[in-house]
């Protein structure tokens, strides 16, 4: 009955079997998402102040994030509102499933929601008889599909139109044409029915706000409030890191979100639940539930240096503008949340033995670090999460190979003793005629075939402190 | 008359004589004393950067070593290697040992080459001549770590005979990495095909950069790609002169 956590995420076998059609759509996507982006941004002088403030926030939440969660959990009480807190995956979805069955639901409507991704919800669900169906246009492309969200905010972003049409072909048995609007058009049909007859809503939440215990949610196409307000039921799944202790602080977010995210001053619909309803006429669901999800976050807050990841607020930007992410796309990082925020969080909830390739899959270019809305310094923590790996830490046990343990004691021993590392640069160039083709060295063998596969190596050719020797020799240049 | 020791890196020991002989004809030109430590070897950044912190101190050790020597400054071709001298060895050392004290002394004086010449001596002219379309890859911890963002094209702007032709995307790593190229084959190649392709429509006959392991990956592309667009270290451009062109 538990969702399926994956045992291994074989980064570098996915990356070499890329289905062809990903990184145009992804490319096609996030361009759009970065160009939005810069100019929201431009817009705003103080933009460099407002992330250092939302940086900031962050930080003194996640430090006190006991005294807050306390805090919005009286409130959220106090509003009328049942709260359940979940240690782990499994026990959300327990508790989300036991909920269901106590008011006899059969049909759940769902706004997007990372949390219910990480947690495997909707199989879940499914597994005990209870139809759950997400109502974000994404959303509801990928759970045609069967497949997880391959981006945070735009989960379908690796199909195109046509392969949307397609799905929507096959599965609702029509004829569906590769138009957007179209698309858009026969979903909201099918979902429509699917409002109206829902017994409960599930949703996550961008933000929750201790001080008054307010769930925020962030949304464009609408659906999330109909999720919210049609069903006399509401059940919110929010890990526990989405905090915040005041409304003060959540107008930082609320700037620094959609810019970061789509390039949009604010989004669509910004709704604030506070509780169930409380009287009669009034909008909005009978019961309210937030479940505060952990699945690992105390964990990560042990951890002075990985626990940076928690003050994420999921908008995507650093996907957006990561080369190796729009040339791999979401599937390869294996798990819930992708992108380079996925490189750092799932190693930390998964483990570095089943995510032990995804902190290596970067270039540690800092272009993430760069945009991210609240200053996650995600090259730093990708190093950090390597260490953990190469050499283990107080967290977990290294889990690097043996081969390349070897290769890294054999590295540091010539590196460190200048005269091995001499005699090696002198000997290099010996193997030149053996692979030489204009000028270039291809063809060679392992590890550095990876590299000439690709493109070739320049020749050898040590030939610096040769000639600065001669030089000196020649009193042209200061020996000292 | 200024003092300065070169860092060759290993990659520039290895592949990149002539630009090593450029980057001493160029700072002698400018009237700068030069040492060379010959102990020097690698500053253990491909260490480092794959999680053997552990191993990294000895490969530190002798670099620090080698250049205390002098307190002379220190010179690299390159932002990425000297960046990992400047921000990352501090934190290889626990306070109060010697590496520590070592680490602080040789963080506070070591540059990257184009860093040296305009931020230290004020130079963006050296003479160069190079009538060519030029167009600039700037890369990654040149740009982000060590934070040149002006640097290079402030010494290209001065180059007599220069037209500059910006990428379209300037700011996006070649793909590179280091051991990413032998870790990750695949993207690394994706990601170096699509610099490769920036460059060759920029209609430019030349591309610089300021880093040896970035130009071996998008020299090496642009030749697999049967381009005749030049890829060189922005030394080699700089040492152009009239004669040579």
């Amino acid at each position: 009955m538990t969702h399926e956590v994956p045992t291994y995420i074989g980064f570098e076998e996915y990356s070499e079997h890329v289905p062809a059609s990903i990184p145009s759509a992804v490319q096609q996507a996030t361009d759009r998402f970065v160009s939005g982006r810069a100019a929201r941004v431009a817009e705003l002088p103080q933009w460099e102040e407002l992330r250092q403030i939302g940086s900031d926030i962050r930080v003194h939440t996640i430090e006190n994030m006991d005294v807050y969660l306390i805090q919005l959990e009286e409130k959220v009480k106090a509003a009328g509102g049942t709260v359940h807190w979940a240690e782990t995956a499994e026990d959300a979805n327990q508790i989300v499933l036991q909920i269901a069955k106590e008011h006899n639901v059969k049909t759940a409507v769902k706004s997007k929601s990372m949390a219910t991704e990480e947690i495997g919800l909707n199989h879940f669900l499914e597994e005990a008889g209870i139809e759950a169906i997400e109502t974000d246009l994404g959303e509801y492309i990928i759970q045609l599909a069967g497949t997880g969200p391959s981006h945070i905010i735009v989960p379908a972003v690796h199909l195109k139109k046509e392969e949307i049409a397609a799905l929507f072909s096959e599965k609702l048995n029509i004829n569906a044409p590769a138009d957007p609007i179209e698309l858009a058009r026969i979903a909201r049909e099918v979902l429509r029915e699917k409002f109206l007859n829902a017994e409960m809503g599930i949703s996550g939440g961008n933000f929750l706000i201790a001080e008054t215990g307010t769930l925020v949610m962030v949304t464009n196409e609408g659906n999330g409030r109909m999720c919210t307000t049609m069903p006399d039921l509401h059940v919110a799944v929010v890990g526990i890191d989405k905090v915040l202790p005041n409304w003060e602080s959540l107008t930082v977010f609320l700037k620094l979100l959609a810019r970061s995210a789509t390039g949009q001053k604010l989004s669509t619909y910004t709704q604030f639940i506070t509780g169930p309803r409380r009287a009669e006429g009034e909008f909005g669901p009978k019961e309210f539930h937030l479940v505060l999800l952990d699945n690992g976050r105390s964990n990560i807050l042990r951890d002075p240096v990985g626990r940076d990841v928690l003050k994420c607020i999921r908008c995507g930007a650093c996907a957006n503008v990561c080369p190796v992410y729009k040339n791999v796309g979401g599937f390869a990082y294996g798990s819930f949340i992708s992108g380079p925020i996925g490189a750092i969080l799932s190693p930390q909830i998964l483990g570095t033995q089943a995510a032990r390739e995804l902190p290596y899959a970067s270039t540690l270019c800092g272009a993430c670090a760069d945009v991210c809305p609240v200053k996650i310094p995600i090259p730093t923590i990708l190093r950090h999460l390597r260490r953990r790996v190469a050499q283990g830490d107080a967290f977990a046990l290294s889990t690097i190979p043996v081969p390349i343990r070897a290769a890294a004691n054999l590295a540091s021993l010539v590196l460190a003793r200048n005269w091995i590392y001499r005699l090696g640069a002198r000997l290099l160039p010996i193997i030149n005629p053996f692979f030489r083709k204009n000028d270039w060295l291809s063809g060679m063998p392992y590890p550095l075939n990876r590299w000439t596969n690709v493109r070739p190596l320049p020749q050898f050719g040590a030939g610096f402190r040769k000639w600065w020797k001669v030089r000196s020799a020649k009193g042209t240049e200061s020996t000292r | 008359m200024p003092k300065a020791q070169l860092f060759i890196t290993c990659l520039g020991d290895q592949f990149y004589t002539s630009t090593l002989q450029n980057m001493t004809r160029i700072l002698k030109s400018l009237g700068v004393e030069l040492d060379f430590p010959p102990d020097q070897t690698c500053c253990g950044q491909p260490l480092f950067n794959n999680g053997f912190e552990d191993k990294t101190r000895a490969v530190a050790l002798n670099f620090m070593h080698a250049f205390s020597k002098s307190d002379a400054p220190i010179i690299g071709p390159s932002g990425s290697c000297v960046s990992m001298i400047k921000h990352h060895y501090l934190s290889l050392f626990p306070e109060g040992t010697q590496g520590h004290t070592l680490a602080v002394d040789i963080s506070s004086r070591i540059f990257e080459f184009t860093e040296y010449l305009v931020n230290v001596l004020n130079v963006t002219d050296v003479g160069a001549v190079y009538p060519h379309k030029v167009t600039y890859h700037a890369t990654c911890h040149y740009l982000r770590e060590m934070g040149l963002k002006t640097e290079a094209k402030a010494l290209l702007n001065s180059v007599k005979g220069l037209e500059f032709i910006s990428l379209k995307e300037e700011e996006t790593c070649c793909g590179f990495g280091g051991s990413f190229t032998i870790t990750f084959p695949e993207v690394s190649r994706a990601m170096m095909e699509n610099k490769v392709n920036d460059i060759l429509a920029s209609g430019a006959d030349t591309v610089v950069m300021c880093e040896p392991g970035c130009l071996m990956n998008v020299a090496g592309g642009l030749h697999k790609a049967g381009s005749t667009i030049r890829a060189m270290h922005i030394i080699d451009l700089l040492a152009s002169s009239e004669e040579s062109v």
